[in-house]
């Protein structure tokens, strides 16, 4: 196997210790957000305050990784000025980039704090050269973080006509909606993933085992799946449910629980021009970072001396305890 | 499918497993050891209450399979409480969590991805999810595991207790 060059891997942390971990197991560089709907993981308990992430800058950098400010929700009429002060906050702070998905954000970015590195997040949904060109020529953004709807071939053809770096997911949840565009929460609860930052809210979600332990999960007043004793879960999210429909029945008619793992892809996706390879989870707690994190770092650091790298461990931290190379290895994947 | 739902409500546990050992089991001496574990990790990780936020103030309802009582967890920040009930009793609880003991061990220290336990099924939460949520990523966010706690707040005795937390874990972990 021949010798790649080593891309910068970004991990994610919604804890101090979540971000000290991911610094420890050999992470480049950690996403992370402000308490609140500024960013897409909005979960209870999760993220940090500014004095935890001041703390937590000053970890990353000590040891020479970065840090990235996760800003990356959609502020609605008359609430601007919450996301504004957490850029204000992630420069402040010394964050090594914002990313960033509302084109109203980034141009506060650009004409504000024309220093600050600017990210594009993958709620912005950007997937074409003329897209990203547009975000690269009005604002600066310096790297796009690509959904996860294109194959490597694509990614390539993309890299090619674009003036940023990419960054690409490769492991962690995968969905079939539209990123950045998905209101199936907001449908359900009232609660918008893209504006209020948090898909499936926990205050909505319920389980309820029978008594052979098969469960059913509930999201607001609906029933989204039961799962029979010794069926595997997923995330109790409407695209993962299980429904009657017309043409069948109890079915997963969006997507499986599932998760994405590219770790046999990743030469491919180095050659295809990927600075970046990103690893979701900002919910996860320490234990996954752990060890999805090291996976990735000895992953990355076998193919780049011509090695095959061992993945084994990393099934048992999917979701549904089963994984896809989703788009990226084929349009038709599910 | 549409049905009203318990969400907000406390609920009603009952064993209909219990056995005859966890009758004539006496609690008693167990329990300043429990409440001296609680009141030292509220004091030597305050932090834990800042993430905890709405979960303070829940009641968090432990059924580690294999063990011959259940755990009632208050961490009420004012006073924390964690006490042995009988599986002959009938308790109250907000949150329901149902595992091997070295399963719910492993979580709480982190050595394990609660995620992932839940896809495999290795553990089963009901009621309020977003309460264990906040408590998962309170626990989640201490750098110390239980055993290190417990070494430092019982001092010498820490050697025997841990221990017992091991044998039980290997007994639980062999017999669930």
């Amino acid at each position: 196997m021949t010798q790649l060059e080593k891309p910068e891997l970004v991990c994610p942390a919604g804890t101090p210790a979540s971000l000290r971990t991911a610094v420890d197991a050999g992470a480049d560089a950690v996403y992370c957000g402000f308490k609140g709907p500024t960013n897409a993981r909005n979960f209870s308990g999760l993220n940090f305050t500014k004095a935890e992430l001041t703390e937590s800058v000053k970890y990353a950098h000590e040891r020479d990784a970065m840090v990235l400010a996760a800003i990356n929700s959609f502020p609605t009429a008359g609430r601007t000025d919450l996301w504004k002060k957490s850029v204000d906050d992630a420069v402040e702070l010394g964050l090594d980039a914002v990313i960033i998905a509302d084109i109203g954000m980034a141009q506060y970015v650009a004409r504000e704090h024309p220093e600050q590195r600017l990210h594009l997040s993958v709620q912005a949904g950007a997937s074409s050269p003329e897209a990203i060109n547009y975000y690269v020529e009005q604002f600066g953004v310096k790297r796009v973080v690509l959904p996860r709807i294109l194959t490597v071939a694509e990614i390539k053809r993309v890299h090619d006509a674009i003036d940023c770096e990419i960054e690409a997911f490769v492991f962690g949840n995968i969905g079939m909606m539209a990123e950045g565009r998905c209101s199936l929460t907001n449908y359900v609860t009232g609660v918008s993933t893209n504006m209020d930052g948090v898909c499936s809210p926990a205050s909505h979600v319920e389980y309820e085992p029978d008594e052979e332990e098969n469960l059913t999960t509930r999201l607001g007043e609906f029933a989204i799946d039961c799962i029979s004793c010794g069926e595997t879960a997923g995330y109790p999210t409407i695209c993962k449910g299980r429904y009657d429909t017309a043409i069948k029945k109890n079915y997963y008619a969006f997507e499986e629980p599932i998760s994405l793992n590219l770790t046999r892809l990743l030469p491919d996706l180095i050659k295809a021009g990927v600075t970046a390879l990103k690893i979701e989870g900002r919910q996860r707690s320490r234990a996954y970072i752990r060890s999805v994190v090291s996976s990735f770092r000895e992953a990355i650091d076998a193919y780049a001396i011509g090695e095959e790298p061992d993945i084994s461990q990393l099934i048992a931290l999917t979701e549904g305890g089963k994984e896809t190379e989703g788009a990226f290895k084929s349009k038709t994947w599910r | 499918m549409k049905k009203k739902t318990h969400r907000g409500q406390p609920r009603i546990f009952r064993d209909p497993k219990a056995g005859p050992i966890s009758r004539v089991l006496p609690l008693l001496p167990l329990q300043p050891v429990l409440r001296r574990i609680v009141r030292h990790v509220a004091k030597i990780h305050p932090e834990l209450f800042e993430r905890l936020e709405s979960g303070a103030n829940k009641t968090f309802l432990i059924n580690a399979k294999g063990v011959p009582f259940l755990l009632v967890l208050k961490p009420d920040p004012a006073n924390p409480t964690l006490v042995a009930r009988s599986r002959h009793d009938e308790i109250q609880y907000d949150v329901l969590v149902s595992g091997k003991f070295s399963t719910l061990l492993q979580m709480i220290d982190s050595k394990t991805d609660s995620d992932a336990l839940f896809f495999n099924r290795d553990i089963l939460i009901t009621g309020d999810t977003e309460a264990i949520l906040l408590l998962r990523n309170a626990l989640d966010d201490m750098d110390t595991t239980l055993a290190d706690d417990v070494a430092t707040a019982f001092g010498p005795l820490a050697k025997p207790l841990r221990a017992s937390i091991n044998m039980a874990n290997r007994i639980t972990g062999a017999r669930a």
